[in-house]
């Protein structure tokens, strides 16, 4: 079987719904179109976030991941833009051929149980794959390896999909997100969560979440803490925690024997880029997502990346609207709409003191828009810290922070005027500015 | 009344097993965990080594060669994964050309082919991560890497289609010599048989010491190892061993025959049979002593780590046979490494010792071959829309990173000796063994093992026992949370925020 698509989607979350969405409304014809979705329904993982608070920035209301999910998954199915459920892409090559001049054809394996493997020649693809947790072997925990040890995400699945428990009594090792949300949901279940633990010296998830899922319950958090023993043969009996040095080794004498039947992982989200680089997409080291420029198109191009295949995101609502951007973009690459330079001015966006990375990372002038946002981490906490953006080394903007913490996402709005001020610029730097140089 | 009793369903004891199902006996194997493949065999590198180790004249280096020769015609017949990617022995100074020579030689004697020397250059040619450090090598192009789930479950699932009856969940307290042979007191009943064969692994001792009076000590020695993602599975080609130290072949660096890369062992004599914990200390002394082999190991793709128990008899060699004070009793005992490597020969071997008890005729309808479950995976195109045309369910992919499917899951949960757990399903298929470890694909999973065994979800294990994965239902909407938060004192919000997730 053959499929054709002008723009080929991959994945049916928050990030492909939106990009898809964002392409028909930008004038390609829906049926040029088509989603692909591994899962049996559109929505991706937000179908198991059942708590509240997304929606705050996009739609000035608290909503359920579900509902977030449906909303975006409503534009699709109003749009009548195709999709195919339980469908697994397991290939993406770049084709030798020109494609009626809109570059190299995409072909795009995948495999379901309507249609067996087949491949879909698409002229651009987006890459909205999302991104998968890191497990307790990539964290090197010592110990048995008993039942009972799950990634956070897992178990959210168990309770929130199947409506089963993974376990009555509940360690937490790391305060990303996911782990947070997962105290407060086991907790409303019956189970009892005995403490989060966290390696770094403050917390990797959202300050609110601290707060509603942690505090409000009384469920204490362990900073520089982690577990250094898994207990139990066949199903977990408990762990041993202890206290990190500043180099995050374990401190001995600090040891500390709590007994559980549950261990929630959640200690970092990894974009999910086996296709990407599969297909010779470059990735970046620190963010393990694609190197983007403005377009979110990454080196191969007529390649499209967004959401969490990119670089994680704490907020939904910059998922959907990076995504959009993503769609956009994909959809005047295939319309043609802007002119394809030839020789392009290429501009380096380069994370500074402090800042990890930044996406996009390339920034071409003659594709910008009115407005460009730049998104990043910082690598610690700074209090009443800024944030300095330079151009070639003059400091042009500056942007006075309370607070700046690994786990809240930041960004920079850069007006095309700006930029126009200094042609031949080469590169654009994005730092940190600690308050009079102190770390908090 | 069985003919044969084989205790411990581990590599040893299924090899032995699929042997004497070519015989026309009543023989049953005996294991307390509930799947085959569930103690040493399931944790160790790998290797089917080529036989230069071994000292001259012990039944290990008999054992070895003959393993070795016939690891490769057994693949094809039992359709398991093997590759022969040969192997080199790094020494690190002049001062080690010395046993490297020795080995050689030693090699030689034990019949190994085609071993030679190579000089660093001709080294960093074929292996060109190789470090710095490492001078010459020994070069073992017999060497090879064998999936030891594939070998020990082809093994079993072959002796069982050929009428061997396989006891899972039946532990072995008591063995006594009665009469007729012996009678076994287990935790499913009494089991009485002529001959007993002992394929115990670290507990073979036990065993043993309950018939004979001529006692044998076994010390489980643990080695931890490291997996690597399969993006660092190129990181060596050859399986890369260090010189021998006393504590045997040192840390390895070695491509596994799905394309991971692991290193290890470590090599620590512990006195817990059951000790399969793994160590801070233990990971970082790997690690660090796998860097002395290669460029360094890239430790950040580590997607798991365990650890297993080598089964060290105090003699230092296996002891197969019977002891002069316990007739028709077998010991397959101190099976330490190469016994993944000997587990071919061993079948054979003790298949012949037990026939001169029990000389039964051949089955006329012995079924050689097997067939292993199909890999959507490593199928090309046209294999795969052939399985997908036979079985849709070969289309729906339940592990992403092994690129596993719902039809492989169920084929492992049918066949003969089928997978009943989560831990099954995974040595059978690879679902749950790749970079996500099982993150995604495990619900499905246990999903899949409920429905085609009929059971409830909250009935699937990880490996039997008590390793249950759930612990049951969550709370129906509403119930005593309000309760709960009036304790907590938080009605109020804890209300508003149930409101809004119901």
């Amino acid at each position: 079987m053959k499929k054709k698509a002008r723009i080929l989607v991959v994945g049916g979350g928050p990030a492909g719904l939106a990009a898809a969405a964002a392409a028909e409304a930008a004038g390609v014809k829906s049926e040029d179109i088509l989603i692909a979705e591994r899962d049996g329904e559109l929505g991706g993982i937000l179908n198991q976030c059942i708590h509240n608070g997304f929606g705050l920035h996009t739609f000035q209301e608290e909503l359920t991941g579900p509902e977030y999910a449906e909303r975006y998954a409503r534009k699709v199915r109003q749009a009548r833009i195709p999709y195919m459920l339980q469908t697994m892409v397991v290939d993406i090559r770049e084709g030798e051929r020109d494609d009626n001049g809109v570059g190299k054809i995409k072909y795009v394996t995948a495999m379901n149980k309507t249609d067996g493997l087949f491949t879909v020649e698409a002229q651009a693809v987006i890459l909205a794959m999302g991104c998968r947790e890191r497990p307790r072997g990539a964290l090197n925990i010592p110990g048995y390896r008993p039942a009972g040890i799950y990634s956070a995400g897992t178990a959210q699945r168990y309770v929130n999909i199947e409506g089963r428990m993974p376990g009555k009594e509940a360690v937490i090792l790391g305060s990303g997100d996911i782990g947070l949300i997962m105290a407060r949901r086991m907790t409303l279940e019956g189970a009892k969560v005995k403490l989060v633990a966290e390696l770094m010296p403050y917390s990797g998830g959202l300050k609110r979440n601290i707060v509603q899922c942690l505090e409000d319950f009384g469920i204490p958090l362990k900073l520089s803490h982690t577990v250094v023993g898994i207990h139990g043969k066949e199903r977990l009996e408990g762990v041993t925690i202890a206290e990190v040095d500043g180099n995050r080794k374990p401190i001995a004498g600090t040891e500390e024997y709590v007994s559980c039947d549950t261990l929630l992982l959640s200690c970092g989200l990894i974009p999910e880029n086996e296709l990407s680089a599969g297909l010779g997409v470059e990735l970046s080291p620190v963010t393990s997502g694609p190197v983007v420029n403005e377009s979110l198109e990454t080196n191969v191009e007529g390649v499209f990346a967004c959401g969490n295949v990119l670089h994680v995101h704490d907020l939904v609502d910059y998922v959907s609207e990076e995504a959009e951007n993503a769609g956009r973009n994909a959809a005047e690459y295939v319309l043609g709409a802007k002119e394809r330079e030839t020789v392009s001015a290429v501009i380096g966006i380069r994370p500074g003191l402090g800042v990890r990375y930044t996406v996009p990372s390339l920034l071409r002038p003659g594709h910008m828009q009115e407005e460009q946002v730049i998104r990043f981490r910082v690598g610690d906490v700074y209090r009443d810290g800024a944030l300095v953006v330079t151009f070639d080394g003059t400091p042009v903007m500056k942007v006075n922070k309370r607070v700046m913490a690994p786990g809240e996402m930041e960004q920079i709005r850069l007006k095309k005027r700006k930029l126009e001020e200094y042609p031949g610029l080469k590169e654009i730097r994005i730092a940190v500015e600690p308050a009079d140089s102190l770390r908090a | 009344m069985f003919d044969v009793i084989i205790v411990g369903a581990g590599v040893s004891g299924c090899a032995v097993a699929r042997e004497l199902s070519r015989y026309d006996m009543k023989t049953a194997v005996l294991e307390r965990a509930s799947d085959v493949c569930e103690g040493t065999s399931k944790a160790n590198s790998g290797i089917v080594h080529a036989g230069y180790d071994a000292e001259p004249g012990t039944v290990k280096a008999l054992l070895n060669i003959r393993g070795s020769r016939r690891m490769e015609e057994l693949s094809e017949e039992l359709d398991f994964p093997y590759k022969r990617n040969g192997s080199l022995v790094l020494c690190f100074e002049e001062s080690g050309r010395r046993k490297l020579q020795e080995l050689l030689e030693r090699g030689k004697e034990n019949g190994v082919e085609d071993l030679c020397i190579l000089e660093r250059e001709e080294l960093v040619r074929i292996e060109p991560n190789i470090s710095e450090q490492a001078a010459a090598a020994l070069y073992a192009p017999t060497g090879g890497i064998v999936c030891p789930f594939g070998l020990t479950i082809a093994l079993a699932e072959n002796a069982c289609v050929n009428g061997v009856e396989f006891y899972l969940d039946t532990e072995v307290g008591k063995v006594e010599k009665t009469e007729a042979g012996y009678r076994l007191e287990t935790s499913r009943g009494l089991f009485e048989s002529r001959t007993v064969v002992n394929a115990a692994g670290v507990y073979a001792d036990i065993f043993h010491n309950m018939v004979s009076s001529r006692k044998i000590h076994i010390t489980p020695r643990k080695g931890e190892y490291c997996l690597f993602d399969k993006t660092a599975g190129d990181w060596v080609r050859h399986t890369v061993f260090q010189l021998p130290t006393q504590y045997g072949k040192g840390v390895l660096v070695t491509p596994t025959v799905h394309g991971n890369l692991l290193v290890g062992p470590t090599a620590e004599d512990i006195e817990d049979k059951e000790g399969v914990y793994t160590t801070g200390e233990g990971l970082a002394d790997l690690l660090e002593r796998g860097n002395l082999s290669v460029r360094e190991v890239p430790a950040g793709k580590v997607i798991t780590s365990f650890a297993g128990l080598r089964a060290h008899e105090d003699g230092g060699d296996f002891v197969i046979g019977e002891p002069e004070d316990a007739a028709g009793f077998i010991d397959v005992a101190g099976i330490e490494s190469p016994g993944l490597t000997c587990a071919p020969a061993i079948g054979e071997y003790v298949a012949d010792l037990i026939r001169k008890r029990i000389p039964a005729p051949e089955k006329a309808d012995f079924i050689a071959g097997r067939k292993g479950i199909p890999s959507v995976a490593l199928a090309d195109a046209e294999r795969r829309q052939e399985l997908i045309r036979e079985n849709s369910a070969y289309a729906n992919v339940v592990c992403r990173c092994e690129l596993v499917t719902e039809g492989e899951i169920a084929d492992a949960i049918h066949r003969p000796l089928g997978a009943t757990t989560l831990d099954g399903v995974k040595r059978r298929t690879r679902a749950g063994m790749g970079r996500c470890q099982s993150g995604f694909c495990a619900p499905k999973t246990a999903e899949i093992l409920a429905r085609e065994l009929g059971k409830d979800l909250g009935e699937i294990s990880k490996a039997g026992g008590a390793s249950l994965l759930l612990a049951g239902h969550s709370r129906p909407q509403g119930s005593d949370c309000v309760e709960m938060s009036k304790e907590a004192g938080h009605t109020d919000r804890l209300l508003r925020q149930e409101g809004r997730e119901a």
